[in-house]
């Protein structure tokens, strides 16, 4: 009777044609792939390199005299007066302790190669909190009303900018690898090709984690600067309160508590697992376990209060 | 069936309140008939874009019901959202993308299957005229080529309904009488039913089968936009004489006049069937020996109907601060161009 009808999308062609949307917009602008992988390189080669941890231990910036005086009674059993002490041996000895020393605190011996790896954590908190900022610029410009009229399902309108930030952070990640690599990051001799698909996963895991926070807070913004002001503030905590630049051990115990609940934390140590550490495959699996919850409650999260808000 | 072919948007005691206490729709009724072009009409902020949000299921009513193609708004927005077409006032067009692109995107969305969408995405293209621009990126487009690529991924799924809102927002004369000129021709090829909102009074008159005026919320009045013109009470016929004496009670007495008014020497005179009574006001002039100057006739537009129901005063309210913004933000795109 006339030329109308009814289309019924499939959950999968509204979210693919959605998530295709995504990057092709970023395949358009490559400056911005270019600065986003430019930060995490200019991290890794000013702090990264410059923090030579490292060195601090080694022979050259040990500085011992000819001969050093040591009070009998630091011996065993204890002597009376004082002893002479070889100095470049003490220094030697003293040398000799700082890649243990290293390998004590970060696992590896040296600080460039702990903290490239977490530049991959980086990058999926930074990829994830701007995906949460498109959904804000989508209801700015009227795109994200336009998609709401259509019968496409809430849930996929979410998880295509999920699943946008997971494909943009495993490019990236393979990126910085690759590079860090160049630069000099040592692979430890459990390191398989195969580790690498490792490190797909989970990174997929955290971007879904993270990104459904952040979508989920845009929901409702419709001001990028609110946005912005309130993934910052997360963003900082997430980042310095994990393993992602030092060591857990090494912090105070309250900052230890809220970095042994951080998700990023156990992206990293999974990352490190799979790349410089000797792999320890249970810590592997606590670390997979942890981010995989992580990922399941929030994106659940998410896609609920997507159902309820989006529609205001 | 019967029914639903009749009245294909019907809604009763709709209303939207923001904030708890901005009361952008209160509560309208109104019914629009299969095939027609129904037409909004209101001032800035009066609660049209809010009225078309919720009928395309983007907001949800705070009180009162609404039904397209008799799938309630609130319950089967799934179904609604199916079978309508939306072309909002902003340019939601990713402008990143290219027109093509865009087209097809909006296909995906309804789920419809590529090769269809392909053969359609060419044929809207062709309609609208963008087929020479289809593969540059949105943002090179001019403010009409936007609208009229909206007007495209509008029509992508053949809606049984399509919802204009404030369709030629922001655009020039020209480029908004052709924008009329599309909006024809699509009614005329796929002969659907339109519903549009807009704060242009010719818009309304050339385009619109029946209106409805609405200021703060409600609707003031409705009809046809004839209708309207007439319910004013006739024409308005300007005259002047030569003669410094009142003529006013005379002119009363020839028949159709209804008021007479002396306005600094010139009368205003409003009569039905102005053509027919101005003739017969000269001839009584002329019988008692007065000299006609000057003499003209105005039928009423929608302008003295929008003036004399929504009073004098154009209010400039924002809506939300939203809609205000993201209209402010349409302009603002439309005039850089």
């Amino acid at each position: 009777m006339n030329k109308t009808n009814e289309h019924r999308p499939s959950r999968f062609h509204g979210l693919w044609a959605l998530t295709v949307r995504e990057l092709k917009k970023w395949l358009k602008e490559p400056i911005i792939l270019f600065m986003a992988v430019l930060q995490p390189v200019l991290w890794m080669g000013l702090f990264g390199k410059a923090m030579n941890l490292g060195a601090m231990f080694s022979s050259g910036s040990i500085n011992m005299p000819e001969i050093v005086p040591i009070p009998g009674s630091f011996l065993i059993p204890p002597q009376s007066g004082t002893i002479a002490v070889n100095g470049s041996a003490l220094s030697q000895m003293f040398a000799d302790f700082g890649p243990a020393m290293m390998r004590n605190i970060f696992g590896v011996t040296d600080y460039f190669s702990y903290m490239s790896v977490g530049m991959i954590s980086m990058i999926v908190m930074f990829t994830t909190m701007f995906s949460g900022m498109s959904i804000v610029w989508d209801r700015r410009l009227g795109f994200l009303d336009k998609v709401l009229s259509t019968p496409v399902s809430r849930g996929a309108i979410i998880f295509s900018k999920v699943l946008n930030a997971a494909l943009r952070a495993m490019f990236q990640a393979t990126i910085i690898l690759a590079l860090a690599v160049v630069f000099g990051l040592q692979v430890s001799s459990t390191f398989t090709p195969l580790n690498i698909l490792g490190v797909y996963a989970a990174v997929f895991l955290l971007c879904v984690g993270l990104s459904s926070i952040f979508l989920a807070l845009a929901l409702r913004s419709s001001k990028q600067e609110t946005q912005m002001a309130i993934v910052n503030l997360i963003n900082m905590p997430l980042m310095f309160a994990s393993n992602t630049f030092y060591p857990i051990a090494m912090m105070p115990e309250w900052i230890q508590a809220i970095a042994r609940v951080n998700p990023v934390s156990y992206l990293t140590d999974a990352l490190r697992q799979l790349t410089i550490l000797q792999l320890d495959a249970s810590a592997l699996i606590i670390d997979f376990a942890y981010l995989g919850l992580f990922a399941i409650v929030t994106s659940a999260i998410g896609i609920l209060l997507s159902w309820r808000y989006l529609t205001k | 069936m019967n029914l639903m072919s009749e009245e294909v948007i019907k809604a009763e005691g709709l209303t939207r309140v923001f904030n708890k206490s901005l009361v952008a729709v209160d509560h309208v009724n109104f019914s629009v008939k299969d095939g027609e072009i129904f037409g909004f009409l209101g001032p800035n902020g009066a609660g049209k874009t809010t009225t078309i949000n919720m009928l395309i299921t983007v907001l949800k009513p705070t009180e009162g019901k609404a039904s397209v193609l008799g799938y309630d708004i609130a319950k089967q927005a799934y179904n609604v959202r199916s079978v309508i077409g939306v072309v909002p006032q902003e340019y939601t067009a990713d402008e990143d993308l290219t027109g093509y692109e865009n087209i097809i995107l909006c296909a995906d969305l309804y789920g419809i299957p590529r090769e269809t969408s392909k053969k359609r995405a060419v044929e809207l293209l062709q309609l609208v005229e963008l087929t020479d621009f289809k593969d540059k990126r949105v943002e090179t487009y001019s403010g009409g080529m936007r609208r009229r690529l909206e007007l495209a991924c509008g029509l992508i799924n053949r809606p049984r309904i399509l919802f204009l809102d404030e369709p030629t927002l922001g655009l020039d004369v020209q480029t908004r009488a052709a924008t009329w000129n599309y909006i024809k021709l699509l009614k005329k090829e796929f002969g659907m039913t339109l519903f549009m909102t807009t704060h242009y009074l010719e818009e309304a008159d050339a385009l619109c089968d029946r209106i409805a005026i609405i200021d703060h919320g409600k609707i003031i009045v409705g009809g046809s936009p004839e209708e309207l013109k007439h319910s004013l009470g006739g024409d308005i016929i300007t005259i002047s004489i030569k003669e410094n004496l009142d003529i006013s009670d005379l002119v009363r007495k020839v028949e159709n006049v209804k008021e007479v008014k002396n306005e600094d020497g010139s009368y205003r005179i409003k009569a039905e069937y102005g053509e027919v009574t101005a003739p017969f006001i000269i001839e009584a002039l002329r019988n008692k020996g007065y000299t006609v100057t000057k003499l003209s006739m105005t039928e009423p537009t929608l302008n003295d109907v929008y003036l004399e129901y929504t009073g004098r005063s154009m209010r400039d309210v924002e809506e939300s601060r939203e809609a205000f913004r993201t209209q402010r933000m349409t302009l603002r795109r439309a005039r850089a161009r």
